[in-house]
């Protein structure tokens, strides 16, 4: 029975209804949208940095630390014999880091100097480029807001300075071979990237390597010496305590969100219902109990809900997935800022987003339908047939 | 108390809170409505017609005293005992009709029967049955917007009868109509109480429904002053 009257007093409020549900719906759908917004980012951010960093995992030399660049002097060897078949099969590359002293326009600036493997596919990083014949100058390879930090560009040259494994300082001249775009300010900022065999040669560790990364999905090998094996978790962490910390932020961004949508959804809702007194009176008057008042009422919020979940599917949904498909231009480019952050942000739209922002906001709309009208039952039917205020 | 008794109040008084003290609006009540009565309560604004037609329908309560209507002591029920007596056994008529907006005619009229779980055919009949006796049935699919006050007031009337009742209480319910209307309207329910044996309380100042009444008591700052009985009121003719 009630549902039914819930049914015929939506349907016969005709633009009301359809205004209230618009409301619930912009809120579904900003929640959504900006959630999947976030979620995105969060989501590219560990996506970019598997895709140009990490990849399935890496073996460290024992000594090697990346947050203390003076651990660089010490932390490299020849790697133990299995993982060099890794090598060989290409199933890994190694990488050397060392500290060094760029001079681009007569200025100093200290670098992170990585030798990598130039034909390696398992990072998403230009470094064939670093086969380019450079004339015996040191093929270079950095990202762009290095190149734009440094005012360095492609067929630029510049004097690199070095101390080798004897403890002796050497320098060369770099040429810019390339500058690569890429969102992970990793692998971008402070380094500069060199084909791994001149640098074993520049800093007279031959065949020798810092690290190893290893492809995906490639089982970790029985002797690995005293290197470490760091999995992809490991090498995530950084990330993860990153998100973590900002889980409280994403959570006050959620809460402002619901509070701005429960706002909208109170008004419209309030303004229904109370509006709506001398109704309440009439049915209590022909005889409706009031806790069927308050049902009918609540009902009616949450069809309300329902069919703003309708509306937001259908028309939302086009521009859910248009975006999850195209992404969203960001004005700025937030690499320079330190975060991974892509040009084109594509939202990440899961069940579980749909899921929990329905059921939240349901219940928001339920509480407040059913709020307001068990106030109104509880007036005196004949002060809410005269239209009372409560 | 008669067994033919619709409504019997003893000694009602009925009090507001109006800042730090009460005002009577009510006091010394002691009235008997028999079965199939055409009666009105008749007084100047602020007599206390409203209030005493509100606590015979169980929408306000007394004071003191006791109000018996159709066998149940109101003093004492609880509000879902009242609802449920009003489903059942009452009709409202009031003076600003209270139809609700959204729903048509036939919805209006249907809504005490869809309270009282009638099954959907005898609802579809009795629906067209009760706004045929009004007049309406070429308005059975307009909305309240679509009328006029008359018209509304037809409505309300059949949403009252519909599930027939033993007692329908109407509040001024030609306050808002012309000449015409107020007879047409006061016609209907004087051959409704003739056909049906329905007893009609009337809460009224209106002389146009006065000429109808077989009954009428005058109340004056909330006491009755007078009850008088009419053998031959105007009784369905214009």
């Amino acid at each position: 029975m009630l549902f039914n009257l819930a049914i015929k007093n939506l349907i016969g409020a005709g633009m009301r209804t359809w205004l209230n549900v618009f409301v619930t719906a912009v809120s579904f759908f900003m929640i959504i949208f900006i959630s999947g917004m976030y979620d995105g980012m969060r989501s590219h951010a560990k996506q970019v940095t598997i895709d140009t960093e990490v990849a399935g995992g890496a073996y460290w030399h024992p000594q090697y630390d990346p947050l203390d660049p003076f651990s660089y002097e010490d932390s490299h060897g020849i790697p133990p014999e299995e993982i060099r078949d890794l090598i060989k099969n290409e199933k890994a590359f190694s990488i050397l880091v060392s500290q060094a002293s760029i001079y681009p326009s007569g200025r100093m600036m200290p670098v992170t100097m990585k030798g990598i493997e130039p034909e390696q596919s398992i990072i998403n990083l230009p470094t064939r480029s670093l086969l380019k014949e450079t004339d015996g100058l040191i093929p270079v390879l950095m990202g762009n807001s290095m190149a734009n930090y440094t005012k360095l560009k492609v067929g630029d040259s510049f004097a690199i300075r070095w101390l080798d494994a004897n403890r002796t300082y050497d320098a060369d001249e770099g040429l810019i071979v390339y500058i690569m775009e890429t969102e992970n300010f990793k692998v971008d900022m402070g380094t500069i990237w060199i084909p791994l065999e001149r640098a074993q040669t520049m800093l007279d560790m031959k065949n020798e390597a810092t690290y190893i990364t290893f492809a995906k999905n490639i089982s970790t090998v029985q002797e690995k010496g005293n290197w470490i094996y760091r999995d992809v978790d490991y090498l995530m962490r950084d990330m993860e305590a990153m998100i973590a910390a900002d889980e409280p932020n994403a959570r006050i961004m959620y809460a402002i969100l619901l509070a701005l949508a429960g706002m909208g959804i109170f008004n419209s809702q309030i303004l229904s219902i109370f509006r709506r007194r001398k109704e309440i009176g009439t049915l209590m008057a022909i005889g409706m109990t009031r806790s069927r008042v308050v049902g009918l009422f609540t009902l009616e919020g949450g069809m309300n809900a329902f069919f703003a979940l309708i509306m937001t599917l259908v028309l939302g949904g086009p521009v859910f997935i248009y975006f999850s498909m195209y992404g969203i231009p960001l004005p700025i480019d937030y690499t320079e800022m330190g975060l991974i952050m892509a040009k084109r942000l594509i939202p990440v739209y899961t069940m579980g987003l749909f899921v929990s922002t329905t059921l939240f906001i349901s219940f928001v709309v339920l509480v407040l339908s059913y709020l307001p009208s068990r106030r109104i039952a509880k007036m005196k039917p004949t002060d809410a047939l005269r239209g009372k205020v409560v | 108390m008669s067994n033919n008794s619709v409504v019997n109040i003893t000694n009602l008084l009925k009090q507001f809170p109006v800042g730090g003290d009460y005002f009577t609006a009510l006091s010394d009540i002691n009235l008997n409505l028999e079965n199939a009565e055409f009666m009105g309560l008749v007084g100047p604004s602020g007599s206390g017609k409203t209030t005493l037609l509100n606590i015979i329908g169980g929408l306000d309560s007394p004071t003191k005293g006791n109000v018996n209507v159709l066998g149940m002591e109101l003093g004492s029920s609880s509000h879902n005992e009242r609802a449920n007596l009003r489903k059942t056994k009452m009709g409202f008529i009031f003076q600003s009709y209270n139809l609700l907006p959204v729903y048509t005619v036939f919805e209006n009229v249907e809504l005490p029967l869809i309270l009282n779980k009638v099954e959907t055919q005898e609802r579809n009949r009795l629906v067209t049955q009760a706004v045929d006796w009004v007049g309406l049935s070429d308005k059975i699919d307009s909305r309240p917007a679509q009328l006029s006050g008359g018209e509304c007031q037809r409505t309300a009337i059949a949403r009252a009868i519909v599930h027939k009742p033993t007692l329908i209480l109407a509040d001024e319910p030609t306050a808002n109509l012309d000449a015409e209307n107020s007879h047409h309207i006061m016609n209907i329910m004087v051959r409704l109480n003739k056909e049906l044996d329905t007893s009609f309380i009337f809460a009224t100042h209106d002389e146009k429904i006065m000429a109808y009444l077989r009954r009428i008591i005058h109340l004056e700052d909330g006491q009755i002053v007078k009850d008088e009985h009419f053998d031959n009121p105007k009784s369905g003719k214009n």
